[in-house]
């Protein structure tokens, strides 16, 4: 059994204009203390299946089937039990993401209150070894968050989302709103926080250079489907599915020649109100046929395509 | 911090300044000070000595600088039609006005933010529909149309209340009377108090839930909704207190607005305070009263200005630090 | 062209906002009553001729005991047929509404776009009086103007410039939000790279405004425009319930339900009733046509 297994969840979107499929039939599992990236394009359905964890998905979208499992339990009917607690989650700007009329210290203590024994001054002594373990001064504690630049509150964010001790930590795009320089330290505290209480990550993120330094495992989404799933090292080394492909063959190395021009995958990807018939991605494939633009590939052996599952 | 409010009391100054200026200008050109006061049979040298008197031969700076320093002393002469002293005139009728708006203004403030909350949190239910709609209708209706229809329903249809009046007058020492010490006063009390505070409270109402629902889309909402927060905490701790900005802004305004309607109240239930004063001084082109209650208002509004802006630098620690990033600069 | 306005995302919206597009007819309707009143009312309510005093008080629908004759809706203590003095008192209030809202609209626009455009020390002197004027509310600022212009015009003139002294006072106490828009507009405007284009090839500086910065700014002023003119409407009313508004000659809505107001305890409840209502019945539907308005070109706010 693994710490978290999505099988076949599907958010659908209900308007005026008719149902939009945000997420089609995802399966994935999560192993404990393990690195999971999640890439794609916006719109993909990364974010989607982040929020659809943890219930946060707001009307009028709904989960329409599949089930979410922790630790073997259904916890798609009541996510209070698990938000917060069990799965904790960060989001992409470290500034709207914290109370700006609260001190950090009121902040943390609050959660930490909520979701362990500690109270008082022993929850104000955790909340000050949560800032050392993230590389802030602990006086720091009745500072606001305007105080902080970027990188700093994020880092407060990291200790928010680690004060309940989490199973889970989804960390939605952390670090695109930071400058490129204090990425890179982010993440390895992330990293480096999660290892030391075996915390498991899923990172959503659309950048390759993220996911090929900071993750274990990666599943490629396009237009709210998995496409494909395995370990960091397959993923980039010898990728299957022609959309993957292309992703990598579109990153750009720090030793590529400056010379060679990057390759870019033809058209854009579909908008949820036109997703083609078949696989989605059939009208940008190199290599399709008539059958790709008819059956919707089923995820075999980890790939979903109809000409690279066989292994 | 001291700095900017020390710098802030400066502008509220020239404010009043230019307000002054406008009332002088009132009193000095609109109609004939001295005709007014001498009526038309008047010989010149009447005439003559009567402008002397007034100064009205002194240079216009000089007359502005006499207004200011006059009505700095509370002085701002008789009234054209009862020959009576402006500034006692004020005095008398303040405390009715002052007590039927404070009386009102808290109404509004409580009855605002409560329903406020309860229908951005709740906002299909059928009691926030009903308050919404209700609400619609408060904003639409003209105030002196809802003082008609209490009047009609609570005096006329159920004579429960008077339709008119303050009565049950308590004197508290020489200078304040008082209509909330006798059944009687609170009575009278009641339908204007409604009147001049419904359309307040249903603004603050409004405002309160817009602010509430821009707050709860917000990123740290989601956050301590995915920190697990019980969602009573969210709503009352996390947003309630970032709504406040706005809120005590709109409440502090609404407050000087308190004070205008009050004319209209007043007037429709013959309440014997300044804001009947004031328009029976339109009506009969009283201007020195007019230009009066024109400054008094003015320093009211620009107190609760202040007021309003030093509460902000408690309530918000980013104005704070602005305000004292300022300071050092 | 009616064909491609019929299917507009404005027609689609409003034909599926049932309280918009009812809100909408009615407005029209009642314009439509007070430009046509001299047509449809049945009585001219002015003409002294016509009124007999022993048709006073007659009740909606009843038979007048003395004369037998019949009002729809009741007549007034003078023998008045309301039906027809409401009409008139609609147009006299419509008319006040629109007359000020344009001219309020006039002076913002004007204010707005010459205060956004220079900038400098005549957008300073613009918004600080503004500033000031917001202070106040609006009902002030509209009584002492008209307090202010009574005090000008000789005792003799202040019946007959009422109108117009009414319109001016509401005019000027509204033009500040309209300016205030308009001004944070053309600020946006200004500054994107099309308009330096523009000056780059010659246009004027008037050219630009009225060509350029004025088109993006009509909407809001749509908005604005609606709203305020339920708020005019409110404000006329307002004043001439007080007395310091439209006189007895010339009756507004305002006007018709203050003279109501001292029959209200001897149980002649039409005289004010049905002014009261129509009333209301205008100042809401202006109301929910501009919430309406303003949801559909700023979906946000909703």
């Amino acid at each position: 059994m693994s710490l978290l297994e999505i099988e076949d969840l599907s958010v659908e979107f209900t308007s005026r204009r008719g149902v939009l499929r945000a997420l089609d039939n995802v399966s994935l599992t999560l192993e404990a203390g393990e690195f999971l990236g999640m890439v794609g394009e916006s719109g993909a359905g990364k974010s989607m299946t982040g929020n659809a964890i943890l219930g946060l998905i707001d009307p009028p979208g709904k989960i329409v089937s599949g089930d979410i499992r922790l630790q073997g339990e259904s916890i798609v009917k009541n996510p209070e039990r698990i938000r917060g607690s069990h799965i904790s989650m960060i989001f992409q700007d470290p500034l709207s993401s914290l109370n700006p009329l609260k001190t950090i210290g009121a902040q943390l203590i609050e959660t930490i209150e909520l979701h362990t024994p500690r109270r008082g001054t022993a929850a104000r002594e955790r909340a000050a070894e949560l800032m050392t373990q993230i590389g802030v001064d602990a006086d720091r504690l009745s500072a606001y968050p305007h105080q902080f630049s970027g990188g700093m509150r994020q880092r407060v964010v990291i200790a928010l989302a680690m004060a309940s001790e989490p199973e889970i930590i989804i960390a939605d795009e952390p670090t695109t709103a930071l400058d490129v320089s204090v990425q890179a330290q982010v993440l390895d505290l992330l990293r480096e926080v999660c290892s030391a209480h075996g915390t498991s990550v899923i990172l959503i993120t659309h950048d390759m250079g993220v996911i090929g330094h900071w993750t274990d495992r990666v599943g490629v989404m396009y237009a709210g489907r998995l496409i494909e799933i395995g370990t960091t090292n397959d993923i980039i080394r010898s990728p299957r599915h022609p959309y993957t492909q292309g992703l990598i063959a579109s990153t750009p190395t720090m030793d590529a020649n400056v010379d060679t021009t990057l390759y870019q995958i033809p058209g854009n990807m579909p908008p949820l109100t036109a997703i083609p018939d078949g696989c989605a991605f059939n009208p940008r494939c190199p290599i399709a046929e008539d059958k790709c633009r008819e059956v919707i590939p089923h995820l075999i052996n980890d790939v979903a395509c109809h000409l690279r599952s066989e292994t | 911090m001291l700095s900017m409010i020390i710098r802030r009391i400066g502008q509220s100054i020239l404010v009043l300044l230019i307000v002054a200026l406008v009332a002088f200008s009132m009193f000095r050109f609109v109609g004939d000070p001295v005709s007014v006061m001498l009526g038309q049979e008047a010989t010149e040298t009447d005439r003559e000595m009567l402008r002397e008197r007034l100064g009205l031969n002194n240079s216009l700076l000089v007359q502005y600088g006499r207004f200011v320093g006059r009505a700095l002393e509370g002085d701002f002469g008789v009234s054209y039609r009862t020959g009576e002293s402006v500034a006692a005139m004020i005095a008398d009728r303040a405390p009715a006005t002052i007590e039927l708006a404070l009386f009102s203004g808290i109404l509004a403030t409580i009855f605002g933010i409560t329903f406020g909350v309860i229908t951005a949190i709740n906002r299909k239910g059928f009691f926030s529909q009903f308050i919404m709609t209700t609400s619609l209708i408060g904003v639409s209706l003209p105030t002196f149309l809802i003082g008609v229809l209490l009047i009609w329903l609570f005096s006329v249809e159920l004579g429960w209340l008077p339709s008119f009046g303050r009565s049950g007058v308590t004197q508290l020492g020489s200078w304040w009377h008082t209509s909330i010490l006798t059944l009687e006063g609170i009575k009278s009390l009641i339908l204007p108090a409604i009147t001049l505070g419904l359309y307040q409270m249903t603004l603050i109402m409004r405002l309160v839930r817009a602010e509430m629902l821009e707050v709860l889309g917000q990123d740290y909402i989601r956050f301590a909704r995915a920190r697990g927060l019980p969602l009573r905490s969210i709503y009352f701790d996390h947003a309630l207190k970032n709504t406040l900005v706005p809120v005590i802004t709109i409440i502090g305004l609404q407050f000087g607005s308190i004070i205008a309607f009050s004319i209209i109240t007043e007037s429709v239930f013959q309440w014997p305070g300044l804001g009947l004063m004031f328009i029976n001084a339109i009506y009969h082109v009283d201007i020195p009263v007019m230009s009066a209650y024109l400054v008094m208002v003015s320093i009211i509004f620009v107190a609760i200005n202040l007021i309003v802006d030093i509460l902000y630098l408690f309530i918000d620690p980013r104005i704070r630090d602005a305000a004292n990033a300022g300071a050092s600069e | 062209m009616i064909a491609r306005w019929l299917d507009s995302d404005f027609v689609y919206s409003l034909l599926r906002t049932p309280t918009a597009l009812i809100s909408l007819i009615i407005c029209l309707v009642l314009a439509a009553c007070a430009l046509f009143a001299p047509w449809i009312a049945p009585t001219d309510p002015f003409d002294m001729s016509s009124i007999d005093l022993m048709n006073g008080f007659t009740p909606p629908g009843v038979a007048n005991e003395f004369t037998g004759e019949q009002f729809f809706l009741g007549s007034d203590d003078q023998g008045r047929d309301l039906y027809s003095a409401i009409l008139y008192g609609l147009r006299v209030s419509l008319f006040v509404g629109f007359a000020s809202v344009i001219l309020a609209m006039t002076l913002g626009v004007t204010l707005g776009l010459l205060a956004g455009y220079l900038g400098g020390w005549v957008d300073a002197v613009i918004m600080r009086i503004a500033d000031i004027q917001m202070t106040f509310p609006s009902i002030l600022v509209a009584m002492l103007i008209y307090g202010v212009a009574r005090g000008i015009l000789p005792p003799n003139a202040r019946a007959d410039m009422a109108i117009t002294v009414l319109i001016l006072s509401i005019g000027l106490s509204e033009w500040v939000s309209f300016a205030r828009t308009v001004r944070g507009t053309t600020i946006v405007e200004k500054q994107k790279e099309y308009i330096t284009a523009s000056r780059l090839i010659g246009l004027s500086h008037l050219n630009i405004m009225a060509r350029h910065i004025l088109p993006n700014v009509i909407n809001p002023i749509l908005v604005i425009g609606t709203i305020t003119l339920a708020l005019a409407i409110i404000a006329e009313a307002t004043l001439s319930f007080l007395g310091v508004g439209a006189p007895p000659t010339e009756p507004s809505l305002g006007t018709l339900i203050r003279v109501g107001q001292d029959f209200l305890f001897s149980g002649q409840w039409w005289i004010i009733f049905f002014p009261a209502v129509t009333l209301l019945v205008l100042a809401l539907s202006f109301n929910l046509l501009g919430d309406w308005l303003r949801d559909f070109y700023n979906p946000r706010l909703s």
